[in-house]
């Protein structure tokens, strides 16, 4: 059984089990958690708990719903989520599956999976049984929550228990999509030594930099997370760093190298 | 007719940092040109099995097929084109094979493979896919997606219920809505495109469209245009330094020079005079 623990700052007020297919939050006493806080809007949201699957849908209210920091209209319910509704937090806590089970039933949302029609219209069919008219999207959601139950129980989803075991313990929450940019490591600049431009200096701001003239030697600069590379690509010379021509493997780049490229000297350094 | 010195080829496919199996697989027949990329799925070993067997599938037959077909001509029975038929029935073809065997072997039960496949002929270039697997296409500075994924991300985006911005957090990105060796059939979605000289064009696993922006692919493409070889290990190491969740698999196809695939002296004057 999933179920609700209430707190505000950090202090554990009730943990509400979600028995009933919906579960209204609200300011006014008729909800079945009463939250009374100005912050909450009368009818401000509900749960809506189809078999294993729970999903949070904002009722219009005047502040709106958070979830894991993130505004939401509706949400489907993973374990460890945290609603906040004012100073108000509500920690969502799945079923307490077998350690065994919890990898395979857990919806992974990594693994690219086919959505089968047939099984969706069963597990709509399913839920419209089971609750009467819930929103259309909700149980659009609850199809795919199925179909993805049963592609798992059927052995789509997971091939890889070990990998899934040690994933196990991060939240179920997915990880945000956005990679980690570079964006704590040091910028990085070229300075030109020679040529017409000397003394111009270039801010490597952008993932990648191509510098050289194009037909005879260009060489592109990589800003990665563990640094800049250097690497040739295209023209029969390869530039050079610090006086030593580069193979064909990126090189990595310190702090006042001096490369070589097309005639041309200039300086690699780290902006502080 | 040889098309090796008409297209550059440059592949590159790596597991990703997270998971220990590539269940993606490639492969591309230069002379033939045909680029054939799959994504599997399936428990165990199984999606590397159905990728694998989509990829080989396809580029056999097609490679004996085209010995000796025109891809370019017309059947005259039902207007279609040769092209595209050949392309559907090897992907059928494909289709009851990795079906068979998910019914025949246990441990092969529901495995299934995304699919895209381009077939450049004629100054042309077919391209048939299924699932969430993409093609992009870089012409003239301009890169832009050619193939629309079949997923259920889609249909919301389709249908207005997200947005493409709310669609690049949703959780259920890798729900695809058709799939080779699912069913016992499938109906690939086939397009035709003209091609220019100085095109490039990316076939991708989700893989890489999941971890890296489509800006960055397009700039990557750009800026390394020059060395194809170069631009798909770039590809992939975006997508792995961005956290590399999924394999990733990259084939990039230039198009050097015009390749009109009318034969004899009157289809050569023909297509010379366009």
């Amino acid at each position: 059984m999933a179920k609700l623990i209430l707190s505000m700052d950090g202090l554990v007020l009730k943990e509400i089990p979600l028995t009933k297919e919906r579960t209204t939050i609200g300011r006014k006493p008729h909800n079945d958690i009463q939250i009374d806080n100005l912050a909450v809007s009368g009818e401000h949201a509900v749960i809506v708990t189809i078999l294993n699957d729970s999903f949070l849908e904002d009722l219009g209210s005047t502040n709106g719903t958070v979830v894991n920091g993130n505004a939401v209209k509706k949400h489907f319910l993973q374990n460890n989520d945290v609603v906040e509704l004012g100073k108000y937090k509500l920690k969502f806590v799945g079923e307490a599956a077998p350690a065994a089970g919890a990898g395979g039933e857990k919806a992974d949302f990594e693994k690219t999976m086919v959505l089968r029609p047939a099984a969706m219209k069963a597990a709509a069919a399913a839920a419209g049984a089971a609750g009467g008219a819930q929103a259309a999207v909700a149980q659009r959601q609850a199809a795919v929550q199925a179909a993805a139950a049963s592609a798992a129980a059927t052995g789509i989803a997971d091939k890889d228990p070990a990998a899934k075991a040690a994933s196990a313990p991060a939240p179920a929450a997915p990880a945000p999509a956005a990679a980690p940019k570079p964006g704590g490591q040091p910028l990085g600049a070229i300075q030109l030594l020679s040529g017409g431009n000397a003394g111009k200096e270039l801010e490597l701001t952008k993932p990648l930099t191509t510098l050289g003239k194009p037909g005879v030697q260009v060489a592109v600069l990589t800003r990665r997370p563990q640094g800049y590379f250097i690497t040739h690509v295209e023209g029969t010379k390869r530039p050079s760093v610090n006086g030593q021509e580069i193979g064909a493997a990126p090189h990595s780049l310190k702090d006042h190298d001096v490369i070589e490229l097309a005639g041309i000297k200039m300086e690699f350094f780290l902006k502080a | 007719m040889d098309l090796t010195q008409t297209l550059e080829i440059a592949t590159c496919t790596d597991p990703g940092m997270v998971r220990s199996h590539n269940e993606d697989s490639i492969a591309a027949d230069p002379a033939n040109g045909l680029v054939v990329l799959a994504d599997g799925m399936g428990g165990y070993n199984a999606g590397e099995v159905a990728s694998g067997m989509a990829t080989t599938v396809i580029v056999t037959e097609m490679r004996q097929i085209l010995t000796n077909a025109k891809p370019y001509e017309v059947d005259q029975k039902n207007n279609e084109e040769i092209a595209a038929r050949l392309v559907r029935e090897q992907v059928l073809k494909a289709n009851s094979s990795i079906y068979q065997a998910a019914q025949s072997q246990p441990q092969y039960a529901g495995m299934g493979t995304t699919l895209v496949v381009g077939l450049f002929y004629d100054n042309r270039m077919l391209v048939a896919h299924l699932g969430d697997s993409r093609m992009y296409l870089l012409r003239e500075n301009k890169f832009k997606q050619v193939t629309r994924d079949h997923s259920l991300l889609q249909e919301q985006i389709d249908s207005g219920i997200i947005t493409p911005e709310q669609a690049k957090k949703a959780a259920h990105k890798n729900l695809v809505t058709k799939a080779l060796g699912i069913d016992p059939t499938v109906e690939p979605e086939i397009h035709e495109y003209p091609t220019k000289p100085g095109d490039i064009y990316l076939l991708c696993s989700d893989g890489l469209c999941d971890m890296v922006d489509d800006e960055d692919i397009g700039m990557t493409l750009q800026t390394l245009g020059g060395n194809l070889k170069l631009a798909a290990q770039q590809l992939v190491q975006m997508a792995n330094d961005n956290g590399g969740r999924d394999n990733v698999s990259v084939i990039l196809v230039r198009v050097l020079r015009e390749y009109p695939g009318a034969k004899g002296v009157i289809g050569k004057m023909f297509a010379w005079l366009k």
